[in-house]
């Protein structure tokens, strides 16, 4: 088929490359190419969002349309900017991790991590061995959590329904542990600069272990009840593919990234906090499309799994923060800190000019690559799968708009 | 309330058009599809999960602002984003109510301080609940739909008085 926009093109019919503004409705708008195969083709401009239920959060899609197909796809962000990164600038070190649970919402430990991390490694703090173990503890639970989030949306937008139900019966379990470490669902404050807030409550690991053993039989259990659904393989076979070289080229992360066959996972390949003694596989996809990116995030939930045991089996005595002062003043220099989130490499690049407010401090969302991959695999799909592929990719806005 | 007279029950109930309506109308709040940050996990999904299911109670989404009753404000409201607001609301067929989820959605939260946040969703459109929290618990978010049931039930209560001694 002929690319309508290049017939476009040739008859001047579009502005050229570059002059479009961010804003505006994408060029082409209402415009025929008249003439061409004795066809009269208009694009249509679909608007997506911001308000729609299947954007996670408040994404907008402008989309052009060439009768069913998409001609190219424009994200417009920015419905949830709420200064993080300016307000960090004005909150003591020990603060940024209440900011950074509510920038990637649904894993708020790995940001917290983060931060923390960033500012331990620019005061160089010793961290007792216990609260790396505590810390890899909480992600990895944090982690399942947040993939149960997707896995129950991502099943919404390609239509199914059950296995939102079981991943959010599970999620609340997980909600009830984290709560019970971190007294609070979701907006956790649980690791600080120097170890984290409180050791295990008692009979807590008893609780999680039981989790545990019941999660093993469940995740097949929920693969079997959506994967196993010929109607979701059809939909999602094939479909968004993302090639290697197009990931690397975006500069994805995480199991969008791993998907696409590069087995790069910050947890493997710069360990941090008690990573180094976990075992655990990188699952890795082969051909990039949203069936390997689901059946990644899958295998990543039972790794996880398996490291939360581990974690509890090699639980080390001891402290569980180091002796920090109240106010941290870290010395000038600049650091840059990652982990493996849920939805890749969650990075915090610290600079600090002495005083106790950082001077930068600049947060590398892993969601914001993705989003702009997608501007990149949208065009050529149908307008019915890009709920879809925006769902494959497990994209957090309050992340990407910060 | 009247007796049936072959089954010795409370059956036939007489009661004003505008009270029936009201009675069918809190206990069938529908929100709105509408999340827009944290608290959207909490009130929205949580709230249709298994666990609280606000469905007991009536209270579902609907994914148009055309089909909704309630819309719920879960999340920091931007100067971006306030016209959207806006727009939906308008949008809500009367009657129509609006819980504001959180502390962004009551005052600007842990946000207020950036120039780009709006200061409460009151100031964009008339808000009946306020839920605070940060986020709000599920329970928090069931016990702000009763206050709004309770509402829904006093504002006829008070029209039809106001009625009675105008007479």
């Amino acid at each position: 088929m002929t690319d309508a926009r290049d017939i476009a093109t040739e008859a001047g019919m579009l502005a050229p490359e570059g002059t479009h503004h961010p804003g505006l409705p994408p060029a082409g708008i209402r415009r025929a190419p008249e003439g061409v195969d004795g066809l009269t083709t208009e694009h249509l401009i679909i608007n997506m969002g911001p308000q729609h239920p299947s954007t996670h959060g408040v994404l907008r899609m402008i989309v052009e349309m060439d009768g069913e197909e998409i001609v190219s796809a424009e994200a417009s962000i920015g419905y949830l900017h709420r200064g993080i990164e300016k307000l960090a600038e004005h909150r003591q070190y020990n603060a940024l991790g209440t900011l950074m649970d509510r920038g990637d919402y649904v894993s708020g430990i790995h940001g917290e991590l983060a931060s923390a991390l960033a500012v331990e490694k620019l005061m160089e703090i010793a961290i007792p061995a216990k609260a790396d173990y505590l810390r890899v503890l909480l992600s990895e639970i944090n982690r399942i959590a947040s993939h149960l989030v997707w896995f129950g949306t991502f099943g919404l937008d390609t239509g199914a329904m059950g296995q939102f139900l079981y991943a959010m019966r599970d999620r609340e379990n997980l909600v009830d542990i984290l709560e019970g470490i971190t007294g609070a669902r979701m907006m956790f404050n649980y690791v600080r600069p120097g170890g984290v807030l409180a050791d295990l409550p008692a009979g807590m690991a008893a609780k999680i272990l039981e989790f545990c053993s019941g999660f093993d039989k469940y995740i097949e259990e929920h693969h079997d009840l959506l994967g196993g659904n010929e109607i979701f393989q059809h939909r999602v076979k094939g479909i968004g593919a993302i090639d290697r070289d197009t990931a690397l080229a975006f500069g994805l992360s995480g199991a969008n990234l791993r998907g696409s066959g590069v087995a790069f996972d910050v947890r493997r390949e710069r360990p941090y906090a008690a990573y180094g003694e976990m075992e655990f596989d990188v699952p890795v996809g082969s051909t990039g499309d949203s069936w390997d990116r689901y059946m990644v995030r899958m295998e990543e939930m039972r790794q996880s799994n398996r490291m939360i045991r581990q974690c509890l089996e090699g639980m080390p005595e001891g402290d569980f923060t180091a002796k920090v002062p109240r106010v941290l003043r870290p010395p000038e220099g600049e650091v840059y800190a990652a982990v493996e989130s849920s939805r890749g490499e969650t990075g915090i690049h610290l600079v600090s000019q002495g005083g106790d407010t950082p001077y930068r401090f600049h947060y590398k969302a892993p969601s914001l690559y993705a989003l702009q991959a997608l501007e990149e695999i949208l065009p050529g799909h149908l307008l019915a799968d890009v709920v879809m592929i925006i769902g494959s990719t497990d994209i957090m806005l309050g992340e990407i708009d910060r | 309330m009247a007796i049936d007279r072959f089954t010795g029950e409370h059956s036939i109930a007489f009661i004003r058009v505008e009270q029936l309506f009201d009675l069918a109308r809190r206990n069938s709040l529908w929100y709105m599809a509408f999340g827009i940050a944290c608290c959207a996990i909490e009130g929205l999904m949580s709230a249709s999960g298994p666990r609280f299911d606000f469905d007991r109670m009536g209270v579902f989404f609907r994914a148009s602002p055309r089909q909704a009753d309630v819309m719920i404000v879960a999340g920091t409201v931007n100067k971006k984003m306030a016209e959207t607001v806006k727009t939906l609301y308008d949008q809500m067929p009367e009657p129509k109510w609006v819980v504001a989820m959180g502390a962004c959605a009551c005052t600007g939260g842990p946000f207020r301080e950036y120039p780009n946040v709006v200061l409460g969703v009151d100031q964009i459109v008339p808000v009946d609940v306020y839920i605070p929290g940060c986020p709000p618990r599920p329970e928090s978010v069931q016990y702000g739909f009763m206050q709004l049931q309770d509402k829904i039930k006093k504002q006829t209560e008070d029209r039809l008085a106001a009625r009675r001694d105008s007479h």
